[in-house]
């Protein structure tokens, strides 16, 4: 098994620490307005006053989405994907969770499952910019530091682009992106792709230099609520270079065409 | 009182023959149930409690929380100058509060808890007290969390202490609100999560335009003219959703005075009567020169009277589209109670131009022959120009006064830099007067609407003098991250009120960097509206800036108070589009004159709180 990993809580701690001090405030400051304080006191007044700022923006929310919650059939197998993601926060510090991973539908476990804790902050007016940890639970136990730039680019592209350094040392990058084209006010076509890179082979992980794989989807989901939306799709995954010849070399195809039936949701 | 308890047994038990009318105050029940007139509650005291109470709307019964027991809360018809005390119990487990909309009272009867009074806790009485201080049609509503959504709102109407210069035979009060089964505090939370869930009328495969071009490009949506639409509403005449039929009674040949407030929390409507012209008697309160339309958009909060003459012995329909078509109220108006009229079929839904983009100065290469791009003489290329907006648009304003030390010194004027950022997705670089123009998508119907220009007040203006202090506040937004603030800055994130000095005159300019119409209102004082009039100027307590407008308002500073300033759609002033403006004596410190010198133009006015406020001439 792997040796105790202190990377992880401790850069957890800091994304928690880093969010906790964005949200504090300065409490000693003069009221912006007191006129009705020589009327109804300045204590009641106070109390008011604090809550009616706090209601004009101060809001903080808790999203989830399951972005894709599917089932991948294909000729190599059929398997449980999901990719999903979480934020609690205000409008420019959250805390943010990312979540990737693939179950066997054939009885063989959980092949990749992976969490990332990151501490996000609006920094444009359709960009975040996010730093903190990645948590590996399979193939096998290992802690990245996580940088990310999620947004909307323009032309109304979903864009997250992260760079992973893991414990080990080894640097890899994952871009995904993907367009909500609708055919009709419920019925949506989502083109997507998400693209896997590394600086250096990974030879435990089947992963070679340069472009690793690359999936390309096309999901056409029904919302039946705009928070409740099932769907069918097909989706390319392939790999290359390095990453291909291993993949190969341990008996596995190069590239696979999957369809897919899942419920995208979100609360 | 009724117990409440009681109340949800009798609706639920009895089912739909038990319908939400019985719940509505005499007035607010259609001639069908025998209502021919407005009957008020009236008096100089009133007791108004403060509950959760349930209404069945198209055979589905929601929970309310409103005044008395009934959607809309009753009518409160007073006397111009009665000494009125009004005790409000709250029997909420929340706090709440009343405030007098465009009601001119001492600010500490305002009614706004955190800026004018502490609000109402639970369980208490809290007694407003003040002398009526005009006449007209106005409206009062909660000012605590979201609870105006919830129809926690009703009708004023206040007769004049003399003659009334309106004359008709016959009135009815229409008090327009959306109705949502969804908790407001949900439908919040969505807008927050995905700010364009709750619109079904996006751009498609098959009606593309806003995926390319400008709009994509700039990730602004030419089709998102409301945040909150049809889909989560249902839209209300007096708290009778369009299936319910409002109805009115008429004789041909009498002249009806329609009372019309809009209460809704998000929702502009476009009023109409298809057949029947209507004469414009009252805006916001106070009369207006009469102007004949056939239909006008009104603002969340605005009030217009106007006077119909049906000659015919027929059933018109009164409609209230919402401003993105994806719904309306409609109620009938006949010679016979218990008639339908027919409704007319929802209308194709506009959409935003590149005008209401406002295409910021640097963006204009390549932008020649975009539609609506207008270069009117009295377009404000940027910011910097005040010089020549002030003559484009206002000097026939103030040459008409003349000053006896003079020529009219030019207004020292406020201004801060706003930058782009996390919560200003746009700064409009062009911006420019719009108050010609009638409302959002009204430009192309085939009959009269009214503008803003149109308005004159009935009674000569009392403050003729020039303003000499011109403060600019930008309108902003970033629509992704749905937030929505005044000069980039949230309400959570003021740290000084906006300053008038009791007694002077001061311009009040409003430019729109967002895509959307806001309806501003401002307590305690009236906008008068910049728009040519003269000395008659018309008097508004909200005015509906549209996208990338540039609205002047002057404004007489007379009521020492701190006074709510915000945009009247409720998810907008939650999310930080409002301020405090803080009317204080010059005697405070240092008089006006002190403090603002003709000569110091450039002196900077930290009036929002932020650092990056710097005043600008």
């Amino acid at each position: 098994m792997m040796k105790p990993n202190l990377a992880a809580p401790l850069l957890l701690g800091f994304a928690l620490y880093a969010t906790g001090s964005a949200f504090a405030e300065d409490t000693n400051q003069t009221p912006p307005w007191d006129q009705a304080d020589a009327i109804y006191g300045e204590d009641a007044m106070a109390d008011a006053r604090r809550d009616v700022l706090a209601e004009g923006g101060d809001q903080k929310s808790f999203y989830i989405l399951f972005n894709q919650l599917e089932a991948q059939m294909s000729d190599e197998g059929d398997s449980l994907y999901w990719n999903g993601q979480a934020w609690y926060g205000g409008d420019i510090n959250k805390l943010w969770f990312k979540s990737e991973g693939r179950a066997s539908l054939n009885g063989e476990g959980v092949d990749d499952a992976e969490i990332q804790a990151l501490y996000s902050r609006a920094v444009a007016p359709f960009w975040n910019v996010q730093a903190g940890v990645r948590y590996d639970i399979e193939p096998d136990s290992l802690a990245h530091g996580v940088v990310a730039l999620n947004g909307l680019a323009p032309y109304w592209f979903e864009v997250d682009a992260s760079a992973f350094l893991s414990e080990k040392g080894d640097v890899t990058a994952r871009i995904e992106a993907e367009y909500e084209l609708l055919l009709t006010q419920r019925l949506i076509l989502q083109p997507r792709i998400e693209a896997n890179l590394s600086a250096q082979d990974i030879p435990e992980r089947e992963t070679g230099a340069g472009l690793s794989t690359l999936d390309a989807g096309l999901r056409l989901r029904y919302e039946i609520r705009r928070e409740f939306a099932p769907y069918v799709g097909v989706e390319w995954q392939s790999a290359f270079g390095e990453t291909r010849d291993m993949i190969k070399a341990a008996g596995g195809e190069g590239d696979d065409i999957v369809f897919l039936v899942g419920l995208r949701t979100w609360y | 009182m009724l117990n409440r308890r009681h109340m949800l047994q009798t609706v639920l038990g009895t089912g739909a023959a038990w319908g939400a009318s019985s719940l509505l105050p005499a007035w607010a029940k259609s001639s069908s149930n025998g209502n021919l007139g407005v009957p008020s509650l009236s008096g100089t005291r009133f007791d108004l409690e403060i509950g959760q109470f349930p209404v069945r709307l198209n055979g589905k019964v929601g929970m309310a929380t409103g005044i008395n027991g009934t959607l809309p809360g009753p009518l409160l018809r007073l006397r111009e100058g009665d000494d009125v005390t009004m005790n409000v119990t709250n029997r909420l487990a929340e706090d709440t509060s009343i405030h007098w909309h465009g009601l001119l009272v001492p600010f500490h009867m305002d009614g706004v808890p955190g800026v004018s009074f502490p609000g109402i806790k639970p369980g208490e009485t809290f007694k407003y007290q003040f002398k009526v201080p005009q006449n007209g049609t106005y409206w009062y509503h909660s000012h605590s969390g979201l609870q105006e959504q919830l129809g926690h709102y009703g009708p004023i109407v206040i007769d004049p202490a003399g003659t009334d210069p309106v004359a008709y035979d016959r009135e009815y009060v229409l008090v327009l609100s959306d109705w949502s089964f969804t908790h407001p505090h949900r439908i919040f939370d969505k807008l927050k999560k995905n700010a364009e869930s709750l619109n079904f009328n996006r751009p498609t495969l098959s009606n593309p335009t806003g995926l390319g071009g400008m709009w994509g490009q700039m990730r602004m949506s030419p089709r998102d003219l409301a945040d909150v639409t049809g889909e989560t509403y249902t839209y209300l005449i007096n708290g009778h959703s369009t299936a319910d039929n409002f109805n009115m009674v008429f004789q041909p040949g009498e002249r009806v005075r329609l009372r019309i407030i809009n209460a809704s929390a998000m929702t502009l409507f476009n009023v109409r009567l298809p057949g029947l012209p209507m004469t414009v008697v009252q805006a916001d309160g106070l009369n207006v020169q009469p102007v004949e339309t056939d239909e006008f958009q009104m603002g969340v909060a605005e009030t217009y009277d106007v006077i119909i003459a049906p000659t015919e012995a027929r059933a018109y329909a009164f409609v209230a589209e919402s401003i993105d078509r994806s719904g309306q109220a409609v109620a009938t108006l006949g010679p016979r109670a218990g008639m339908r009229a027919d409704a007319p079929a929802l209308r194709a839904v506009p959409m935003l131009t590149m005008r209401d983009m406002g295409m910021a100065h640097g963006d204009m290469a390549g932008m020649s022959g975009m539609e609506g791009m207008d270069h009117s003489p009295d377009t404000s290329m940027d910011t910097d120009m005040s010089d020549h907006a002030m003559k484009g648009h206002d000097m026939g304003t103030m040459s008409m006064q003349p000053d006896p030390n003079g020529a009219a010194v030019q207004p020292v004027k406020i201004e801060a830099d706003i930058e782009r950022g996390p919560g200003v997705a746009k700064v409009s670089g062009m911006t420019m007067s719009r108050l010609g123009e009638p409302g959002l998508g009204l430009d192309d119907v085939p009959h009269r609407t009214l503008t803003y220009n149109q308005l004159r007040a009935l009674d000569m203006n009392e403050d003729h003098r020039p303003p000499g202090r011109e403060i600019v506040i930008h309108l902003t937004s970033n629509m992704e991250r749905y937030m929505w603030s005044f000069d980039g800055v949230k309400f959570s994130e003021v740290t000084e009120s906006i300053k008038f000095y009791e007694g002077e005159r001061v311009r009040l300019t409003l430019v729109n960097d967002t895509m959307m119409p806001h309806p501003i209102h401002l307590h305690g004082m009236f906008f008068d509206l910049v728009n040519g009039g003269g000395h008659h100027m018309p008097r508004k307590h909200t005015v509906t800036v549209k996208p990338a407008d540039r609205v002047s308002v002057d404004i007489t500073a007379e009521h020492v108070g701190d006074w709510a300033f915000h945009c009247h759609l409720l998810y907008h002033m939650h999310a930080g589009m409002m301020q405090v403006v803080s009317v204080i004596p010059p005697a405070d410190d240092t008089t006006p004159a002190e403090k603002m010198p003709a000569g110091q133009m450039n002196m900077p006015m930290d009036h929002h709180g932020m650092n990056h406020g710097e005043g600008k001439s």
